[in-house]
């Protein structure tokens, strides 16, 4: 008696729970293998899952198991030139370790000394912000520019000869010429039939006028069929487009970082998850975000990532001078009404004392009547100087727009940055 | 093949009306060879279910621990890079049995997997002796529902952490969790369910009885009193001697029974992972005649339905291929040599085992006069009825087989300067060589011997045991995190001594001590 289940429909991931009980286990070596990778990885590299190592030993589970040494006997198949009696050198590399006879040695792949396996994207971002539930970052609408995009709009009999649309003109010529040909085939027909119902009549009774008449009409009807055009402008199609506003799709992020002597590696790992955080919340809104990253001390430079967050620098600490450099790069690449701007500053709160009433006028009169939002982290445990201050002015200015906060622990983070954020998304319902 | 009749199906795809034709014709087929199973139940499922299926050790439905995750996570990886097919098959010893077809199979594999595992391994989990002395297929599926039932109650109730440490420590024991000679009371859920609650009582009772006088730790207290009047100690655990008054192979087993600080649901876990393991005990002892008996048996019924015209040439080209891959036996120095292939050896056993039966060579006659030229049918059914691997070999292995598979033994002994080349396959060698590597296939050999032989009871409360070594070989390295598992469960030091020939060669000590300081 047999019995065929399908058990297709049913739950997949059965072993998902003990996969969580897996990686619950082994969080230090996981999150060990993912912090490097996030120092390794760029920041627009973090949408995909991590391969991590972890040493068998560290995860092994013991069962009681012969050692090495002591006699043992082992039956192998396969000899070739060996005779009763022969003794051969030992194996170097002590080969005989995994030898025939012992069964708990291979059968769980084990005997490589890495264990490894592959986080999917959801488990590498959870180690990436410790363990902090992400959120379902939801697609709302920021508020952004309005654009003008032409989309297609269907197809319309006028245009410009640059849009026609050939396979749709061709199918309209052709229904017309089934359509029109049509009648004409029909009376071709029957004066054919006619014709020839009267040339079989008995030459006495054949009617030679009616077949003169009968043959001019059908000449004149193979002329009408002919001269039934192949293509008339009254079958051309056009693509049609219609102009439609839409939100500008495209976003840039300036990251602004204080890497003056007193940022630490530390702090500047901080910020890249800061960062982080930030460029993946924008890049489910935009279809694209460019990154820039600029760097401060007492000047300002752009540079690339690596060198944004590897590089060190040593000196004083003059923040306008980034927020001068950011200034100058929307006006030379990116016109606030093509894109939506965002910049993201982290420091360590140091800054020369006469220059944050500086960035206070840069940012109330240049930076945010353009920006879509600002935020700044300030990553230290002392206490605030003046560019924190003059900072809290301008959020008094623009709250819907400018956030700060300050961090001490990376674990922070994200709380932080649901903090800077959750203000936005209610609003934007 | 018989031209008259068309092939039931053609081509790679299948359906469940094609699958149930082949099925049905497979099941008049094994009538005809008297095959006596289970009724089937077949299950088809997708790519992930079977790593599901793979990660819980064939259970149909299991407990939650790590290490079913972590086993969950070697196959994805290895599937994933293409290091491993799948199994294509995957088939459970209940009643009805468990079989699953994975969905992308192609025709002739789901056709080959219910050859090999609805009619092969069903019929051998029906009829070996093992299986029917330790296992119970009908009430198996009942109990890993009960047993994972109660062990998310016990997670809800004491903490995962808790219930985790727990089966960690269980685990490493499970192999010692067995009774090797004596049949199991036979499991049932829902008597489990029922008197659960009475058997804690007793249980605790018993324990009580046992360590009556023992606070709970730190274990700081003064030696027993000298004695104890019956009243108080009816079983005369007091009087004197030693506890337990015989050595213990189930260690599982005295820890569950005896373990003085073990709190009731604890112990009923230890049970648990002590009926699961003797579940699993016979498939142990058998892999290589079970795989061989389902290989021998998708051999057979293949090759009949050819015969009968049921399937055309180009799923039999599949067939063979694939076949052939099952049962490979690379040699010994192949850089694919991964030990005995146990299909290959069971397979070439059966089918000598019907070659001696239907066409026996004089040495045949010599070496097996009782089974020489009698009928092949139900020799074949006796020796699998009647064997484990071990037994199996030292009675079938023939000299044909072992010339054919070029079996050699190497005495590999760390006296010795050299490794030394013990037997081959020849007239001298045959003997040796068989009894080597039936040997090599059993448990006593291949896991180490190790025996509770003492609890303190009036002492420290210490537990002792024996490893008894075999051919001077030690114990590997995990000796300490098993032993500190042990303590886990036990409660109290527990001591390991390793005895070579009455003589002891080492001690291990857990929680370690101060004296000997060279392990570590």
């Amino acid at each position: 008696m047999t019995y065929f289940i399908d058990r297709r429909p049913n739950a997949k991931h059965k072993s998902a729970v003990n996969r969580q009980r897996f990686l619950e286990r082994y969080r230090k070596h996981i999150k060990r293998s993912v912090e490097e990778a996030v120092n390794r990885r760029s920041i627009t590299d973090m949408e995909r899952g991590e391969k991590i190592s972890i040493p068998t030993k560290d995860i092994s589970e013991p069962v009681f198991q012969h050692g090495p040494g002591g006699a043992r006997n082992i039956v192998s198949p396969g000899n070739k030139e060996f005779l009763q009696g022969d003794r051969i050198r030992r194996p170097s590399g002590q080969g005989g370790g995994g030898g025939a006879g012992e069964g708990g040695a291979s059968n769980q792949g084990e005997g490589n000394d890495e264990f490894a396996f592959t986080l999917t994207r959801e488990e590498f971002l959870e180690f990436v912000f410790d363990g902090l539930e992400l959120p379902h970052l939801q697609h709302k609408p920021l508020k952004s520019i309005e654009e003008i995009k032409m989309v297609r709009a269907g197809l319309s009999r006028d245009g410009v000869p640059a849009r026609i649309s050939i396979t749709r003109s061709m199918r309209e010529a052709y229904a017309r010429r089934i359509a029109m040909r049509a009648p004409i085939k029909r009376a071709l027909q029957a004066a054919h039939q006619a014709l020839e119902e009267e040339e079989r009549k008995d030459p006495v009774l054949r009617n030679p006028t009616r077949i003169v008449e009968l043959k001019a009409e059908i000449e004149r009807l193979e002329k009408r069929i002919e001269a039934v055009p192949f293509i008339d402008t009254y079958d051309l199609r056009y693509h049609q487009l219609s102009a439609q506003p839409q939100p500008s799709s495209q976003a840039v992020m300036f990251c602004v970082m204080d890497v003056s002597g007193s940022m630490t590696q530390n702090h500047k790992d901080i910020a890249k998850r800061f960062f982080l955080l930030l460029y993946m919340f924008l890049e489910k809104h935009y279809e694209k975000v460019e990154l820039v990253f600029v760097r401060h001390h007492t000047a300002a430079r752009e540079v690339s990532e690596e060198e944004f967050f590897y590089s060190r620098e040593t000196g004083g600490t003059i923040v306008s001078s980034a927020l001068k450099l950011v200034n100058s790069i929307i006006q030379a690449r990116y016109p606030p009404e093509k894109w939506n701007l965002y910049v993201a500053q982290a420091s360590d709160g140091d800054n020369w004392d006469d220059d944050s009433n500086t960035c206070r006028d840069l940012l109330v009169k240049q930076l945010m009547p353009q920006l879509q939002y600002y935020a700044y982290v300030e990553i230290t445990p002392h206490n605030h100087q003046s560019l924190w201050h003059e900072y809290e002015s301008v959020a008094g200015q623009f709250p819907e727009r400018f956030a700060m906060r300050q961090i001490v622990e990376a674990s922070e983070i994200y709380a932080v940055f649901r903090e800077l954020f959750k203000r936005r998304l209610s609003q934007a319902n | 093949m018989n031209a008259s009749q068309k092939p039931l199906a053609t081509g790679s795809d299948w359906n469940f009306s094609v699958l149930e034709r082949f099925n049905d014709r497979l099941a008049a087929l094994a009538d005809e060879y008297r095959l006596d199973t289970y009724p089937n139940q077949i299950e088809v499922i997708t790519t992930e279910q079977m790593m599901d299926a793979y990660a819980s050790v064939g259970m149909p439905v299991g407990y939650h621990h790590w290490s079913f995750g972590k086993q969950f996570l070697a196959v994805e990886q290895a599937y994933k890079r293409g290091q491993m097919g799948l199994a294509y098959e995957l088939v459970i010893n209940s009643n009805p049995c468990i079989a699953y077809l994975m969905e992308e199979n192609t025709l002739m594999m789901q056709v080959l997997v219910m050859a090999h595992a609805c009619y092969g391994h069903n019929s051998f989990f029906k009829g070996n002796y093992l299986f029917r002395t330790w296992t119970d297929a009908e009430s198996i599926v009942d109990y890993l529902v009960f047993a994972r039932q109660y062990i998310a109650q016990c997670e809800e109730r004491h903490g995962v952490h808790a219930v985790e440490q727990l089966l960690d420590a269980c685990h490493a024991l499970q192999n010692y969790g067995v009774d090797r000679y004596k049949r199991p009371s036979p499991i049932s859920a829902e008597e489990e369910a029922k008197r659960q609650d009475e058997r804690e009582a007793y249980l605790q009772t018993q324990v009580n009885m046992l360590w009556r006088t023992i606070p709970e730790p730190p274990p700081d207290a003064s030696p027993l009193p000298g004695s104890l009047s019956s009243d108080e100690d009816p079983l005369g655990l007091h009087v004197g001697g030693v506890y337990p008054p015989e050595p213990q192979e189930n260690l599982l087993y005295f820890i569950e029974k005896n373990a003085p600080l073990l709190a009731p649901w604890q112990r009923e876990i230890v049970r648990i992972v002590r009926k699961l393991a003797q579940y699993f005990y016979p498939q142990r002892q058998t892999q290589v005649m079970n795989e061989g008996w389902a290989c021998f048996w998708h051999y057979t019924l293949m090759n009949r339905l050819y015969d009968e015209g049921d399937v055309d040439e180009g799923l039999m080209l599949e067939f063979l291929q694939s076949h052939a891959a099952v049962i490979n036996q690379p040699d010994f120095d192949s850089p694919y040599y991964n030990g005995i292939n146990p299909y290959a050896l069971g397979f070439a056993i059966f089918r000598d085992i019907q070659r001696i039966c239907e066409e026996p060579t004089e040495e045949d006659r010599q070496w097996f006069p009782d089974i020489a030229g009698t009928p092949w049918r139900t020799t074949l059914e006796f020796a699998m009825r009647n064997f484990k691997d071990e037994s199996f070999i030292q009675q079938f292995l023939s000299p044909k087989v072992m010339r054919d598979l070029k079996l050699f033994l190497i005495v590999d002994d760390d006296q010795s300067e050299t490794l030394e080349v013990a037997a081959i396959h020849d007239e001298q060698g045959y003997r040796r060589v068989r009894d080597a590597l039936s040997t090599q296939y059993a448990l006593s050999v291949k896991e180490p011997n190790v025996q509770v032989v003492e609890a303190a009871i009036r002492g420290d409360r210490s537990l002792t045991l024996h490893h008894v070594q075999d051919s001077r070989r030690p114990l590997g390295r995990s000796v300490y995190p098993v032993i500190r598992h042990l303590h886990e469960l036990w409660g109290f030091p527990v001591r390991l001594v390793s005895m070579d020939e009455g003589r002891v060669t080492h001690r291990y000590h857990w929680p370690v001590e101060e004296e000997p300081k060279e392990k570590k």
